[in-house]
């Protein structure tokens, strides 16, 4: 084994070293495959994480919805009375309300920043914490947390003063916030995050004509943090239960629910599974032109004595070595490119998903290779030096 | 009594056409000697070229013995007339007969490798073997940049470094012109003769049968004439010019 080994991998470098041309074009194209699907995995991953990356961030188990609102939280209006009902339920550690909507953060020079308000409860679950500045204080108060995101696009600091346009009835109003501090990325519905007292949200996020003079504090959802997580089935359903007018979804149930959410990134993941299966066939299609364009040589290889698991082996090393070159090309190119997109562009590297894609990527090369090596091993001595009758 | 590197007894290849049984080789029993050189010689059709593939361990005959130091070839499994090939036979073709992406002494060094006998004195055995057949200057040359008798004489050295007892050359000259054809089969002849190898040349050219010690004529895939000695075979050749 280590003879053919070492026989292997010698003829394998040798003809890689003498035809670098020729291997180096098809490592690039498996390099661009490369860049291709990681962008496609980062592009999903950042999509999603837009999406949910507030609620995937939560210290909570569990969100109540107004029932029938099919847990999309824009769709979903639940008053106080019912938060003080879920908070009432056995098992319940602490409740909170979080009104979502979307406004405009006014910004001096640039175009203003679509963002993403959020009422929360200050010192419940829900509000997010702080790297720097402090905590929400009270429920009225006119400030407000920023995440990351906003912080980078509106150069906004901590004791700031920001500036929310939004249309209440008929007309634009602009509400003055202090931002006491900055969070870490908390996106919500693919908008920076600007998180407000509960009934600060209240007064200021966007309203119909009939809600500007309603004197109800109504929010969207309420957020549940569990004594016991793993009992989330039984107080899922003691909610369901206990409260009218109410339905209860886990924090993954509630991302799925998001709209579009499920297809954006199921369109996502096809076009990877796509771009991995073309790269197949890209590889596979060269390495089968290759091994057809060297029938005669292999029939001398084999007509000198080496054995089938030397020229097969021979293939492998010399698809892996290309697969390998060509997924690290298209690795540090990714990198390179990932450096120069402005943050409005949602690309993100994560390590697992990326790991992932590396190893299917660096799978593809022997799976498109194997009908090539099959060919090879085949490869009768007799017909390939012309001796057959 | 002679002790022959090859003998052969009543081998038998028959294939089923359309046509119905060819029978490509007709109980053909040969010995060869080592240090012997012999021409297998015969128009198309003959099966010259079938012989040299059952002698090569390409090609399982329909029945008879090929003993090769006294190993029967038709009785071994594939994996064992691989490791024949590596071993005990050394072999050159008509062209395509050098691994492209090796120099020319990598190429030779390949027989070694394969045997697992690539060492120190080996390396230096490859580079003067390719030094005696005049390619002092291209050891480090790919195939692509040396001619086709260049080529062809890295093709000897490369079928004779791993001492074996039989060389088989099939048409060794079919793609080089005259002067370089005869120089190519005269150190061939030199080589066998010289480090007691049995070889076996097949050639359509009766021109190139002056170096050898015998000329077995094939027809219709029977053995029919052996030429002995040396004006037996000029003879031979003289008739062909005619």
């Amino acid at each position: 084994m280590k003879q053919t080994l070492s026989i292997a991998s010698y003829l394998a470098f040798k003809e890689v070293w003498r035809n670098k041309g020729r291997f180096l074009l098809v490592a690039l194209v498996i390099g661009l495959i490369t860049l291709l699907v990681l962008f496609i995995a980062a592009l999903g991953e950042g999509l999603g994480n837009g999406n949910r990356e507030y609620i995937s961030k939560l210290d909570a188990e569990l969100i109540a919805f107004q029932s029938k609102s099919e847990f999309v939280i824009a769709a979903s209006r639940l008053g106080r009375d019912r938060l003080a009902a879920v908070r009432r339920v056995e098992g319940v550690a602490d409740a909170a309300m979080l009104g979502t909507a979307r406004a405009s953060l006014i910004l001096s020079d640039d175009e203003p920043l679509n963002i993403s308000l959020l009422g929360v409860e200050p010192g419940r679950t829900g509000e997010p914490t702080v790297l720097s500045g402090r905590q929400l204080s009270t429920d009225l108060a006119s400030e407000a947390i920023i995440d990351r995101n906003t912080a980078i696009r509106s150069n906004l600091q901590v004791n700031d003063t920001l500036t929310i346009r939004v249309t209440q009835g008929t007309r634009d109003e602009f509400f003055d916030l202090r931002v006491v501090g900055i969070s870490d990325g908390q996106q919500f519905s693919l908008q920076p995050s600007v998180f407000v007292p509960f009934f600060t949200w209240d007064r200021i996020h966007p309203k119909s004509e009939a809600e500007v003079n309603s004197l109800t504090s109504v929010g969207n959802v309420v957020l549940v943090k569990l004594e016991n997580p793993d009992q989330i089935e039984t107080i899922s359903q003691r909610i369901t239960d206990q409260v009218n007018n109410i339905e209860v979804a886990t924090i993954s149930e509630t991302i799925q629910a998001f709209p579009g959410y499920s297809a954006q990134q199921s369109t996502l993941n096809t076009q990877g599974g796509f771009t991995l299966f073309i790269g197949v066939l890209v590889i596979g299609g060269f390495f089968q032109i290759q091994i057809l364009q060297k029938v005669a040589q292999i029939g001398v290889l084999k007509a000198i004595g080496s054995a089938n698991p030397v020229v097969a082996m021979a293939s492998i090393i010399q698809i892996v070595i290309i697969t390998t070159i060509g997924v690290i090309m298209g690795g540090l190119l990714a990198f390179i490119f990932s450096l120069t997109f402005p943050p409005t562009i949602p690309i993100v590297f994560n390590s697992t998903n990326s790991a992932v894609a590396l190893i299917l990527l660096l799978l593809i090369g022997p799976i498109g290779g194997l009908v090539s090596i099959r060919y090879a091993v085949r490869i009768e001595p007799l017909k390939a030096l012309g001796l057959s009758s | 009594m002679t002790k022959y590197a090859l003998e052969t007894h009543a081998v038998v290849k028959t294939y089923q056409s359309e046509f119905g049984t060819i029978q490509a080789v007709d109980d053909v029993s040969l010995k060869v000697a080592a240090g012997e050189f012999v021409a297998l010689v015969g128009p198309s059709g003959s099966g010259k070229t079938t012989m040299l593939s059952i002698l090569a361990a390409l090609l399982q005959p329909t029945s008879g013995k090929i003993l090769l130091d006294g190993e029967d070839l038709a009785g071994m499994n594939d994996i064992e007339r691989v490791s024949m090939r590596r071993k005990k036979i050394g072999f050159t073709f008509q062209a395509n007969n050098l691994v492209p992406y090796l120099s020319a002494v990598e190429n030779v060094e390949l027989m070694l490798r394969l045997n697992n006998k690539l060492d120190k004195t080996g390396k230096l055995r490859a580079r003067e073997l390719l030094a005696r057949l005049g390619l002092a200057d291209r050891l480090h040359n790919l195939p692509g940049q040396m001619s086709g008798g260049q080529q062809q004489r890295v093709a000897i050295a490369r079928a004779l470094i791993h001492n074996p007892s039989l060389v088989l050359a099939d048409e060794p000259t079919a793609s080089l012109d005259t002067e370089r054809a005869y120089q190519v089969v005269e150190t061939f002849a030199g080589l066998i003769h010289e480090q007691n190898r049995a070889g076996i040349m097949v050639t359509h050219d009766l021109r190139m049968v002056e170096f050898v010690d015998r000329v077995l004529l094939m027809q219709d895939g029977k053995l029919v004439r052996i030429y002995t000695g040396h004006s037996e075979i000029m003879e031979l050749i003289q008739g062909s010019r005619h």
